[in-house]
């Protein structure tokens, strides 16, 4: 059945066939079809890395399948949402490894797009908690990947943007945690400098992120709000889930324009106080906007893109200066505006984390934007930056190749296995893989 | 804690009212034709909290094994508290007028083999005077339309033999809950274009057993589906026979 689809920014769309098999045997089944294909979860990746011409939803795969109380180690079908994985964990006092802002994202996406959270800079990325992967590969074969089997398809496929084959099923080490509670303490930073420099401060701290105003100008600029937390060691084991409150319809795009964004940020940020310590329960605090869903709504019809960029340590908080100026001179940046510092990068091929500084922003779609996100493309490269694949809708070709220096490693793992022909998106045809 | 057993437990809407009792901390037994299918949901079940999932494989339309199905749920779980039965097929109209054997076909399993099932289960739970019956009949069953009415029409034999039931039943404090769903997002249906009144099966799970637990005897889930059937079915015969749906 033909319909069409988008990411989470709504933007590009395109018609797709659209096949939703109810079990790991049909999805095989369907894989050795004619044709190629690209694996599907929740669509909450921003650009078209989950489009194609044939789209395979892995959402009815969604079992789990052994979970050990005592080690923390669980194994599960790729279509599980986190979401669902964490209803099951937390009341037993585990917790997810690495968490992305969302809960609304399967196991086989966070795997796929290798996501960070909050405590990147101690815990690294999702694929690095992963201890083994099922995959359907494109000649139809059932494999298992490990980093000590088949660890040249297991490295490609942690981050791999489903490019290698379809995961059906994995297990990860949780972590165990005593309390469904964060401390969480709140540090106001005036300044971009001010920011770092409170990151490097905190670097002990498990989870860090800021919000940053990314439309204040001159000496403000890059003013943040840095919230850090730690796992409660009180407060009991309960997690509440809010069915999120929906937004029915489009908001009509002039509701969102640089004015009322601007408001909204000096607000914000006036708003906020350095505050030592409260505590607040885990899906407010890691996942603030599943309160709310749709809220890619906000942007109205035609959609938007998200921006996220990594700026290598050195240099980087100048560079930092930099690219906010640029996008502050744009006017064009949105009030979900994230900062974060990186750790150390890691040995999957597509990571794409590495050490130092990221930024993430959200564009309302309009005549410029594309423009706009072409020239901060253009200084991230000359930075010796790279962007985030999982949010990325319009990158090109030459910056890929040339800031994803694994990538001919990448498409010859996808040889070796049988992946070219049979796994492919509209971005991975936009980024010249084959 | 209940004792369920859901019969047809690989469809999309049992399993998730199956998750929903896993959570709760039920026992269950699960009844259908793949078996590779109940034990991936088997497992699932364990590790979502259930205290006890037991399988069988059985094909439904294979009558002389219902009561030795019966027999082997309760006594792997001592006793049954809550019957679902939710399998069924979603006919081929088109296929059905050319074919007798079709016709006939779609009827066993949407609604002879169900009312054995019921028949059965209905003098056990009478005799022990308690236990709650859920079964899954359909909108298509209120009033039969060109584009389905050999489904619908089995559908009707489901509503109309629960309502009956449920009477009976009732002075032995046995529960009958007949559940009509709209449009649900499934396996099933995944060949159907899908608009605003289509709903995702955790949604109708959720209503069917909140539905069980408060011993409702007929709701249509979403419930706004009770508005539309009841315009569906006043249209006078004159208008109704001319209209394509």
């Amino acid at each position: 059945m033909t319909t069409t689809i988008s990411g989470w920014g709504n933007y590009p769309r395109q018609e797709s066939q659209c096949t939703t098999p109810p079990n790991a045997a049909l999805l095989r089944s369907t894989v050795i079809q004619e044709g190629s294909f690209i694996a599907r979860g929740m669509g909450r990746s921003y650009g078209d890395s989950a489009s194609a011409n044939k789209v395979l939803g892995t959402t009815c795969c969604n079992h789990f399948i052994y979970f050990d109380e005592h080690t923390g180690k669980l194994t599960a079908e790729s279509g599980i949402t986190l979401r669902e994985i964490l209803t099951v964990i937390v009341p037993k006092g585990w917790f997810l490894p690495v968490t992305p802002g969302t809960s609304y994202v399967t196991l086989g996406g966070a795997i796929a797009s290798d996501v960070h959270g909050k405590n990147h800079h101690i815990a690294g990325t999702f694929g690095q908690h992963v201890t083994a992967l099922n995959l359907v590969l494109g000649t139809g074969e059932f494999l298992t990947a490990s980093k000590h089997e088949n660890a040249d398809l297991f490295y490609a496929t942690c981050g791999g943007m489903g490019l290698t084959g379809i995961i059906i099923s994995a297990t990860i080490q949780l972590i165990p945690i005593r309390s469904s509670f964060i401390n969480q303490k709140t540090i106001k930073a005036d300044c971009i400098e001010a920011a770092c420099e409170a990151f490097i401060e905190n670097n002990n701290t498990t989870y860090s992120v800021a919000w940053i105003d990314c439309l204040a100008k001159g000496r403000n600029l890059g003013r943040s709000v840095l919230m850090l937390g730690e796992h409660a060691k009180e407060g009991g084991l309960e997690i509440e889930l809010k069915e999120p409150i929906a937004i029915p319809f489009n908001v009509p795009s002039a509701l969102l324009n640089s004015m009322t964004m601007k408001t909204f940020n000096t607000i914000y940020w006036h708003k906020a106080t350095d505050k030592p310590h409260n505590a607040v329960p885990l899906m407010p605090y890691f996942y603030p906007l599943d309160a709310i869903g749709n809220w890619n709504r906000i942007y109205g019809k035609a959609g938007f893109l998200q921006f996220q960029c990594v700026l290598p340590k050195s240099d980087g908080v100048a560079n930092m200066r930099k690219l906010l100026t640029e996008v502050s001179n744009s006017g064009e940046g949105s009030f979900l505006a994230v900062l974060k510092q990186f750790g150390k990068a890691n040995d999957n091929l597509l990571s794409f984390p590495t050490e130092g500084y990221t930024l993430a922003l959200d564009f309302k779609l309009n005549a410029s934007t594309i423009q706009t996100v072409k020239s901060l493309e253009a200084m991230v490269v000359s930075m010796g930056g790279r962007i985030y694949l999982t949010k990325d809708a319009v990158m090109q070709e030459t910056t890929f190749k040339a800031t994803y220096l694994n990538w001919e490693k990448f498409e010859a793992v996808r040889e070796k296995y049988g992946a070219i022909g049979k796994f492919s998106s509209a971005q991975s045809k936009r980024l010249g893989l084959a | 804690m209940k004792k369920v057993l859901i019969i047809g437990a690989t469809s999309a809407i049992a399993e998730h009212c199956g998750r929903i009792w896993a959570t709760r901390g039920d026992e269950l037994y699960l009844v259908a034709r793949n078996e590779v299918h109940l034990q991936t949901i088997a497992a699932d079940y364990e590790v979502r909290g259930a205290s006890s999932v037991a399988i069988n494989c059985v094909n439904l339309n294979e009558l002389d094994r219902h009561v030795d199905l019966l027999e082997s749920a309760e006594n792997a779980m001592n006793g049954v508290d809550v019957v679902l039965i939710a399998y069924g097929t979603l006919s081929n109209q088109k296929e059905c007028e050319l074919s007798v054997e079709e016709t006939l076909a779609e009827i066993q399993t949407n609604a002879l083999s169900t009312i054995s099932l019921l028949t059965l289960i209905a003098n056990r739970f009478e005799a022990k005077k308690s236990g709650t019956i859920c079964v899954m009949s359909s909108v298509a069953g209120d009033r039969g339309r060109a584009s389905n009415y050999v489904y619908g029409s089995a559908k009707a034999m489901v509503t109309a033999f629960t309502s009956g039931l449920r009477q009976r039943l009732h002075k032995s404090n046995v529960t009958v809950v007949t559940i009509k769903p709209g449009f649900v997002d499934t396996p099933m249906t995944s060949e159907f274009k899908k608009g605003f009144l289509w709903v995702k099966p955790y949604v109708v799970a959720a209503s069917i057993v909140q539905a069980i637990n408060k011993n409702r005897a007929e709701i249509y889930v979403p419930s706004f589906w009770w508005l539309i059937m009841l315009c569906v079915k006043l249209t006078p015969s004159i208008v109704f026979k001319k209209m394509k749906m």
